[in-house]
């Protein structure tokens, strides 16, 4: 059982925190059920942007590629789900690039990113457990 | 192209005369002598304060010591942005030295970002002239430039090297002359009275019939509330580099020549003085 939504063909999974069980403990914003994209009310659009997470390298992937996530989140915030979502050990790092070039700041947020780096309406963001570029 | 030396030199050598005195709470076997720095403005805290650093150690004991941050009047200053933009923001219109706390203990995990080595720095200072040139240049420039290169820009902000620096950051400022410009200006807005974090989005240095942008173009569209009204005293000093540039200075030159290292231009708005 699992608050995420996986997503259709075309549309776009919404994000919580507990990516691996509902009753973890959450820290920061507590995860809701929401209704699915199509359903969301436009002043919620605007507050939510979509995100493609792309895997590089050997890091696995993720079976849901395609987010909707809080234009507020931060990068590390983001990449503490990726992280809970592929299981990974503590002790392994997690780096997120935008355009397949830099790795933003950990306390950037993705609707940030978005106006400026986003494309097709959506941002694409690749994850790696190693560092990918420079 | 970045012709206009001086200016260069003026913001590359800017310094912020500072006053580190230990947060009262720490451990310390004798009393702690307060440490006096000339910051340069165009660097990053952690980058700088090995001596603060090694000042505060001789009077502690190691088991007193986790790692060392950075407090201005209450506030963790944030070591990734650079250390003119927090001075800026947060002391403008005080008295100098700027008087900046250090502690060694209780790190602030909400606000700051972990600093354990330089090479920390130097991955989020090159991280910043990627993205700067990805809105540039659709990130050519630096895409074009080798390993060494890279290293070269990083070797000179680290050393203070304004020459070795500014040999390669040259390239990093050139775009067709034809097109008057960069794709897109590199900025962040910072504003003192508000908890959300800096503005950035796509602003081209040239409007579509041509005519240059200015900074008060880029104001009115990001930040229009910092835009002085003819009928009333003016609320905000929109401040780069400790100074308020006229609002109908060019945008593109701005980014040319008051941009940070890591070729954003930083712009804190502020409030007014009431005086």
């Amino acid at each position: 059982m699992t608050k995420l939504h996986s997503s259709n063909a075309g549309t776009f999974a919404k994000m919580s925190d507990n990516a691996d069980s509902p009753t973890e403990s959450q820290k920061d914003d507590p995860p809701t059920q929401q209704p699915p994209t199509e359903d969301s009310g436009l002043v919620d659009e605007k507050k939510k942007i979509d995100v493609l997470l792309k895997a590089v390298g050997d890091t696995p992937i993720m079976k849901t590629k395609k987010w909707t996530v809080e234009r507020g989140r931060t990068v590390h915030s983001l990449s503490q789900f990726i992280s809970r979502f592929l299981k990974l050990e503590p002790s392994e790092q997690l780096f997120i690039y935008v355009n397949q070039s830099f790795a933003p700041s950990p306390d950037q947020e993705v609707g940030v990113l978005f106006e400026s780096f986003g494309s097709d309406g959506k941002l694409v963001l690749h994850y790696c457990k190693s560092q990918a570029w420079g | 192209m970045a012709d206009d030396k001086d200016v260069l030199r003026d913001v590359w050598f800017g310094r912020i005369p500072t006053c580190f005195t230990l947060y009262q709470d720490e451990v310390t076997e004798r009393e702690a002598e307060p440490f006096y720095l000339l910051l340069p403005r165009v660097s990053y805290l952690t980058l700088v304060t090995d001596k603060v650093k090694k000042h505060f150690l001789r009077i502690m004991k190691q088991e007193d010591v986790e790692e060392m941050w950075f407090e201005y009047e209450g506030l963790p200053l944030k070591w990734h942005y650079p250390i003119g933009v927090l001075f800026d923001l947060h002391a403008s219109n005080t008295a100098l030295p700027w008087s900046v706390t250090v502690h060694f203990k209780t790190f602030p995990e909400r606000d700051l970002l972990h600093c354990p080595t330089n090479s920390v720095i130097e991955a989020h200072f090159m991280s910043g002239i990627k993205e700067a040139d990805a809105l540039k240049h659709k990130g050519q420039v630096i895409n074009d430039m080798q390993k060494k290169d890279h290293k070269q820009l990083w070797m000179g902000l680290q050393n203070d090297k304004f020459d070795q620096f500014w040999a390669m950051n040259r390239k990093l400022m050139e775009y067709p002359t034809e097109e008057g410009g960069f794709r897109y200006i590199p900025f962040r807005i910072y504003q003192a009275m508000s908890d959300r974090p800096f503005i950035q989005r796509l602003f081209r240095p040239v409007s579509a019939d041509g005519v240059a942008h200015t900074l008060g173009d880029l104001l009115k569209e990001m930040c229009p509330s910092a835009i002085p009204q003819d009928d009333e005293p003016k609320r905000y000093q929109v401040v780069i580099h400790g100074i308020e540039p006229m609002l109908e200075t060019p945008i593109q030159w701005l980014s040319e020549h008051l941009s940070h290292p890591d070729n954003f231009l930083h712009i804190s708005i502020i409030p007014a003085p009431s005086d």
